[in-house]
């Protein structure tokens, strides 16, 4: 019999190994999405018309579906991690930008103006003012993108076992061992609860003048994921 | 050799567009399974959003539901279902419905609550009855973001479905497999081809299902 935890070893990798490697693939995008959301949406709430062409080619983006991009991108990547994760950066895009825009046009004119009364730059303004008004916006973005993002790490599986986590699904096909299926399916589900619950908490110290209460977050449309 | 002329060797073989493999066979397979699995959604999601909606109780719950059901891996559930179940419909079918019902349930709810209470309280005051009001005034005004909960929840179905070519499943995603296993690069090229596009033509018949349901008045005021 073996231990609730014992990894194949072809997997080349503990349980926890798996856990730190699929936390990396699935948050590492979403860093970069939130890195390339920032400017993307700043031009988008200066430059009005720029906001529906935006939010038009990052819906069409995010339609396609994760298998295929990865199965394209290994003519260009090879079946490596950076396969799996430039499709997850590109399908955050499309909760961050808008979650930003909101945000970021969600600040009042008369915040803005006294800013600009009390002497801020525009850099300043932007980075001491709007950023942080935003901020519960922005972390509501993340957590959808975060928490999608950990459960299609899963898929990369399929592309030369890529997938940390969902590699175990493979195994526990081809070993006949349920228990590795378990094992991925909760550690996958724990993993996107727990860092949502993660997230949570960073807003509740980044807005200390925010209600504690997560419960009246407005859900949108934008929300829904794959 | 890149990825266009994989594309096109793979359209251009004539053993690619008959028999069981074929890609009419495979096309339909998939329009079949995401049509029955968001039909079952729909069927579960809808009513039960409108009628929280409507009400305005049970947002708390639904909000757990959304994030239960982003939590869910659903390529692992597939696995897992597959395992405990063994070969057949079902297996598939129960994870793609069940990832389905948040989107379609979630955002029937919010679409239901962001409608403007005044002509609601209008329509109630002109003598409608309850059923009226949900149908004949908030479901109109509700329907564009009702229209993208679906979209959504099609999307991730044509997405998951072709995962579902893993355990044994018909449909586009069996190409991407199959040539996976083979090192046929090119059948792996335009089964992807293929998804990608079913995946645009289902935004696009969402598009086109939202230009001629949502009534003009309310397309003007929700600007887009």
């Amino acid at each position: 019999m073996s231990e609730l935890f014992d990894m194949p070893s072809d997997l080349q990798n503990s349980y926890l190994g798996l856990v730190a490697l699929h936390l990396r693939e699935a948050l590492l995008p979403v860093l970069a999405g939130l890195l390339a959301s920032l400017p993307i949406a700043q031009l988008c709430v200066r430059l009005r018309w720029l906001y529906p062409p935006v939010l038009w080619v990052t819906t069409v983006l995010y339609a396609i579906p994760s298998l295929a991009f990865f199965v394209i991108l290994i003519d260009y990547t090879g079946l490596s991690e950076l396969t799996v994760m430039i499709p997850l950066a590109v399908y955050s895009l499309v909760v961050l930008v808008p979650a930003i825009v909101d945000g970021v046009r969600s600040v009042p004119q008369e915040t803005l103006a006294a800013a600009t009364a009390m002497g801020f730059g525009p850099v300043r303004r932007y980075f001491q003012v709007q950023l942080p008004i935003a901020a519960p916006a922005i972390i509501a973005g993340l957590r959808i993108a975060s928490v999608s993002s950990i459960s299609l790490v899963s898929v990369g599986m399929l592309i030369g076992n890529q997938g940390a986590l969902g590699n175990l699904l493979n195994s526990g096909m081809i070993y006949n061992q349920p228990r590795l299926i378990w094992l991925s399916v909760v550690g996958t589900a724990v993993l996107a609860i727990l860092v949502d619950a993660a997230l949570i908490v960073v807003r509740v110290l980044l807005t200390p003048w925010m209600p504690r209460s997560t419960s009246a977050r407005r859900l949108t449309a934008k929300e829904a994921t794959r | 050799m890149n990825i266009l002329n994989y594309i096109d060797a793979f359209f251009s073989d004539n053993a690619h567009w008959q028999g069981y493999d074929g890609i009419p066979t495979r096309v339909a397979e998939h329009i079949g399974y995401t049509l029955m699995a968001l039909g079952t959604a729909a069927a579960i999601g809808l009513p039960i959003g409108l009628l929280t909606g409507h009400t305005g109780r049970g947002g708390n719950t639904l909000a757990l539901i959304a994030t239960a059901g982003r939590a869910l891996p659903s390529f692992g559930l597939m696995v897992l279902m597959f395992v405990l179940l063994g070969l057949g419909m079902a297996p598939v079918m129960i994870p793609l419905v069940v990832l389905a019902i948040p989107p379609i349930l979630v955002t029937t709810y919010e679409a239901m609550r962001s409608v403007d209470p005044a002509p609601v309280d209008a329509a109630r005051g002109m003598g409608m009855a309850e059923t009226e009001v949900l149908f004949r005034v908030e479901l109109p005004v509700a329907l564009p973001l009702i229209l993208s909960g679906l979209r959504s929840a099609a999307i991730q179905i044509v997405s998951t479905a072709t995962i579902a070519a893993y355990v044994s499943f018909g449909g586009l995603g069996r190409y991407i497999v199959d040539g996976l296993y083979q090192r046929d690069y090119e059948k792996v090229v335009g089964g992807a081809t293929l998804v990608a596009a079913m995946a645009l033509a289902t935004l696009g018949l969402f598009w086109g299902v939202g230009r001629l349901t949502v009534s003009q008045g309310v397309r003007r005021g929700s600007a887009g």
